[in-house]
């Protein structure tokens, strides 16, 4: 008697525990379908499904419903003796025929969205985007915006990921650098990866496109609301794949230009000399936040990396011997490993600033890089 | 097929019991370890791929495990997200190549000769061997963990680039899919030729239990299939080591043509699984209603048209690629066709239970279980072959969850039907009836927990693959996970019952169910003796 109550106890304190669980899950929106469309494939996606879902459900009543209710009446326990019948050439015959024809209704409109889909002729506006290990670069090829290039990263501080700060609204959904586009311009997006596959995903337009390295692929969308809209890398593409978010700001017409025109300047005046003499401490501190930015997921920020994917820095011998075979890890990669190239990604300036910083950090000594000797080993 | 005519006595078992003593030990002078090891017997090595597949299945289960706990809340917990990765990927190889595929061939093994009228399978050495590749290439898989950088993290499909980046395990899992490949392909060869050459006189094709149909079309797709993807994972070796270039663009390779050779064996590879799954549920089925299987021979047509077509679907795995639109559409019309066969057999099904006098005993329910929740993942199949929707869903969690209702709800769930169905066949002692009903509605409603949330999950936009999630999929991961380690607890229960039936069960009727028609219950004693037919039973 004693041991059954300590376990009616056990099972209502894991109730109790259930309950508290479902009551603090409650706190978010139970999201079960897709995302509100904001672009008319994704409204073309939507109905497609309904519609086919809508047959599914007919189709799965009709056929259990003969299973269940064979199940009720037509049981050994009830006294029903077995028929034994075993074929019937009509009845096969039309349900091979029948599921034909369901899947020629089913054929026609699929087919439609498709070809739209496929369809990125005469755009307003391309773009092209870049997966990196881990994170986006987005070029705006042509269209208003022409010759605006940036990175776009995870913005989500580690402590919040790392449980040490409570989570944000946006947690894993935020980036330092939103893609930015007009409302009821048709976007053609280009997409290619620098390493490995990656897949350009956001719900609310219907549109997922992989990256491919050493290729291109195109996709395009028509944003018809305005807003911030989320998503997130969709091809497993190594160690933080699930940390490189895709967030697209969709503006009007009016704001677009604002926006186009203060990229434009900030693009200007971040032209840096690259013949500056930096300062030693200047160039390691703002490396410091370079290396945070880019290097610190892998490499961490002990520089002890995680060995034997992830070489440390610290004591490294490209590190720690000539410059030039650490200025050309930087801007080139290891081609087959996952040291990516960072020439198209940095500035001279910042290459020179984070090769400094690792150079002069966790017991390194191997002295600091300028922006100059930086842009002499670019090819 | 149940008219058998018993040509050498009345009494079932009348050949064996002159054979017992006819031949003193029936181990080849072995016992204890030396017996396993050496065992040309086809019982004793269906035996062996049961118990490996049940340990591996175990070892599988661990890593969801260790997955569904990481998930239970956003953040990262437990698990460094390479290790995480590590552990996604271990989880699909081990469960598809150690876990599901050794169990179906463990009961070809066991069921195929006694099933028409053979003493044992055609190549008795050989099939000792396909035996003891896989404990070798299952070492191999898991060795990778303790090899610097960690197995690898690539996911279960190893899609190149990522492969090229991945540290000295995946050389060792390259090897392992090898030897799993040979093991795979030597068991098919053995499959196809008993059924082929060694059917009692009398059995046409067209009388042979289902289960022999589908197991012979899945050894013809094995063999076609395996070399495909031994010849894709060398490739990757290569491209790792020699310098070749076969995906890598800057050489003039093609990473898409990974992807096209690897989901030309990886499309068929789900019918590898599915087939035999169909072929238990056809046994089980008309036994527990009492009924001939309904539409025989559609059923049979239906599965060949369905292997046929799984060789001419695989790109609906890569809508999201980039194909030209020619190639989306051809993709997505020829995988809305295998609906057509794939539904002639959930019909043939509920047919021959129409009208029947039916009984739910434990492998009963599990094959109603598998015939709904199957229908749901064939369902949500329907909705991706459809290539807009496809985009949407591509990647996400209604992909896991589509394919978990296919592989445990489908695969799992009838190869538990075949175990509780078979079990007194095999040991001669009846398993408890009622913790067989307890596992089975534990197993059902834990399984709905974790996976059918997963399709709300995926809908919403969780991609599949990532060890930390925003926060408005909290509430589904939290029941998922719930439900894992439900699931995970629910299997306790068929251990206690697989092992007090095993240690003291009772006794096993000669003929538990009614409705068995095949010639291992009409021929032979329970439980099957060692060797079965010396003499061919007559077939009428």
């Amino acid at each position: 008697m004693k041991g059954w109550k300590l376990k009616t106890s056990k099972i209502l304190a894991a109730l109790a525990g259930l309950g508290a669980l479902a009551a603090s899950g409650a706190s978010h929106a139970l999201e079960w379908y897709f995302q509100t469309p904001a672009s008319p494939i994704a409204r073309d996606i939507d109905q497609v499904h309904q519609y086919v879902m809508w047959l599914i459900i007919v189709i799965f009543v009709g056929v259990f419903g003969f299973m269940f209710y064979s199940c009720f009446a037509h049981r050994k326990s009830k006294g029903h003796a077995a028929a034994q019948f075993h074929e019937n050439t009509t009845v096969e015959i039309l349900w091979t025929v029948i599921p034909a024809i369901i899947l020629v209704l089913i054929a026609w409109p699929v087919t439609k969205v498709v070809i739209a889909q496929k369809d990125t002729s005469s755009p307003d506006l391309t773009i092209k985007a870049t997966g990196y290990q881990w994170k986006w670069g987005y070029d705006y090829l042509k269209g208003e915006g022409e010759g605006i290039s940036f990175v776009s990263m995870l913005a989500t501080p580690r402590d919040e990921i790392n449980n040490k700060e409570p989570k944000g609204e946006h947690y894993l959904l935020e980036v330092d650098h939103e893609l930015v586009v007009p409302i009821g311009k048709k976007v053609r997006l280009i997409t290619t990866g620098a390493d490995v596959i990656h897949s350009w995903w956001m719900p609310a337009f219907g549109v997922k496109q992989d990256a491919i390295p050493g290729f291109v692929r195109d996709t395009w969308f028509r944003a018809d609301q305005l807003g911030t809209f989320r998503g997130q890398c969709a091809e497993l593409c190594g160690k933080e794949h699930g940390f490189m978010p895709i967030v697209v700001r969709v503006v009007s017409a009016e704001d677009y230009s604002k926006w186009v025109a203060d990229q434009k300047k900030a693009q200007s005046g971040q032209a840096e000399d690259v013949n500056k003499q930096w300062p030693p401490q200047e160039l390691v501190a703002r490396g410091e936040k370079v290396y945070a930015a880019n290097c610190v997921a892998c490499h961490q920020a002990t520089g002890k990396g995680t060995p034997p994917v992830f070489p440390a820095l610290a004591g490294s011998k490209t590190v720690t011997g000539p410059k030039e075979a650490h200025i050309d890890t930087v801007l080139n990669g290891r081609p087959g490993t996952a040291m990516a190239a960072f020439g198209k990604q940095l500035s001279d300036t910042d290459i020179a600033a984070v090769i400094s910083y690792e150079r002069s950090s966790w017991g390194n000594k191997s002295g600091v890089v300028q922006p100059a000797e930086v842009k002499a080993r670019r090819k | 097929m149940s008219a058998v005519v018993d040509t050498h006595g009345h009494g079932h078992g009348h050949d064996h019991a002159g054979h017992a003593h006819g031949h003193g030990d029936p181990h080849g002078g072995y016992g204890g370890l030396m017996r396993w090891v050496t065992t040309t017997n086809h019982k004793d090595i269906g035996t062996m791929y049961l118990w490996f597949a049940g340990f591996m299945f175990f070892v599988g289960g661990m890593m969801a495990l260790a997955i569904r706990l990481e998930l239970f809340h956003p953040g990262l917990q437990y698990l460094h997200p390479d290790f995480y990765n590590q552990l996604v990927t271990s989880h699909g190889l081990i469960m598809i190549f150690g876990a599901i595929m050794p169990a179906f061939v463990g009961f070809a093994n066991w069921q195929i000769p006694m099933m028409i009228g053979a003493p044992d399978m055609a190549f008795a050495r050989l099939n000792n061997w396909s035996f003891w590749l896989l404990p070798f290439a299952a070492t191999l898989l898991i060795s990778a963990y303790f090899m610097p950088g960690g197995a690898p993290g690539a996911g279960w499909t190893l899609y190149a680039p990522l492969t090229v980046q991945q540290g000295i395990g995946m050389d060792f899992t390259i090897f392992a899919i090898h030897i799993l490949g040979m093991s795979s392909i030597l068991g098919s060869i053995n499959i196809i030729t008993t059924i082929l050459n060694m059917r009692a006189p009398g059995m046409s094709l067209m009388k042979m239990p289902m289960f022999c149909w589908t197991w012979l079309i899945t050894a013809y797709l094995l063999v076609a299939v395996m070399p495909v993807l031994a010849g894709a994972v060398t490739m990757t070796l290569t491209d790792r080591h020699f310098g070749t270039t076969f995906f890598n663009a800057a050489g003039g390779g093609d990473p898409v043509l990974y992807q096209h050779i690897f989901w030309f064996f990886g499309h068929p590879e789900v019918y590898v699984i599915a087939l035999p799954a169909f072929g238990v549920i056809s046994q089980v089925i008309p036994a527990f209603s009492r009924k001939p299987l309904f539409g025989y021979a559609s059923m049979v047509y239906a599965t060949s048209a369905i292997a046929i077509l799984s060789f001419i679907v695989w790109a609906h795995h890569m809508y999201t690629v980039g194909m030209p639109v020619t190639g989306q559409l051809f993709f997505m019309y020829a995988t809305t066709l295998i609906a057509v066969p794939t539904g002639v057999k959930v019909f043939n099904w509920v047919s021959t239970m129409w009208k029947g006098s039916l009984s739910f005993e434990t492998p009963m329910l599990f094959a109603c279980g598998f015939l709904f929740l199957f229908t749901l993942g064939g369902f949500t199949g329907l909705v991706l072959s459809l290539a807009p929707v496809d985009i949407q869903l591509q990647d996400t969690y209604y992909v896991v969850a589509h394919f978990h209702y296919v592989m445990v709800a489908g695969a799992m769930f009838s190869a538990f039907a075949g175990i509780y169905f078979w079990l007194p066949k095999w040991t001669g002692k009846m398993y408890n009836e009622t913790l067989g009903k307890w596992h089975f509605w534990l197993t059902l409603i834990t399984f709905n927990l974790i996976f059918f949330v997963q399709h709300f999950l995926g809908m919403a936009g969780m991609p599949r693959r990532i060890p930390d999630y925003p926060l408005m999929f909290t509430t589904w991961n939290e029941i998922s996970s719930i439900g894992a380690f439900g699931f995970a607890l629910s299997q306790l229960v068929f251990l206690y019952n697989l092992f007090t039936t095993l240690k003291r069960g009772e006794p096993a009727p000669q003929k538990p169910w009614d409705g068995a028609d095949s010639l291992d219950w009409t021929h032979l004693p329970t439980p099957a003796p060692y060797h079965s037919f010396e003499t061919a039973p007559q077939v009428k």
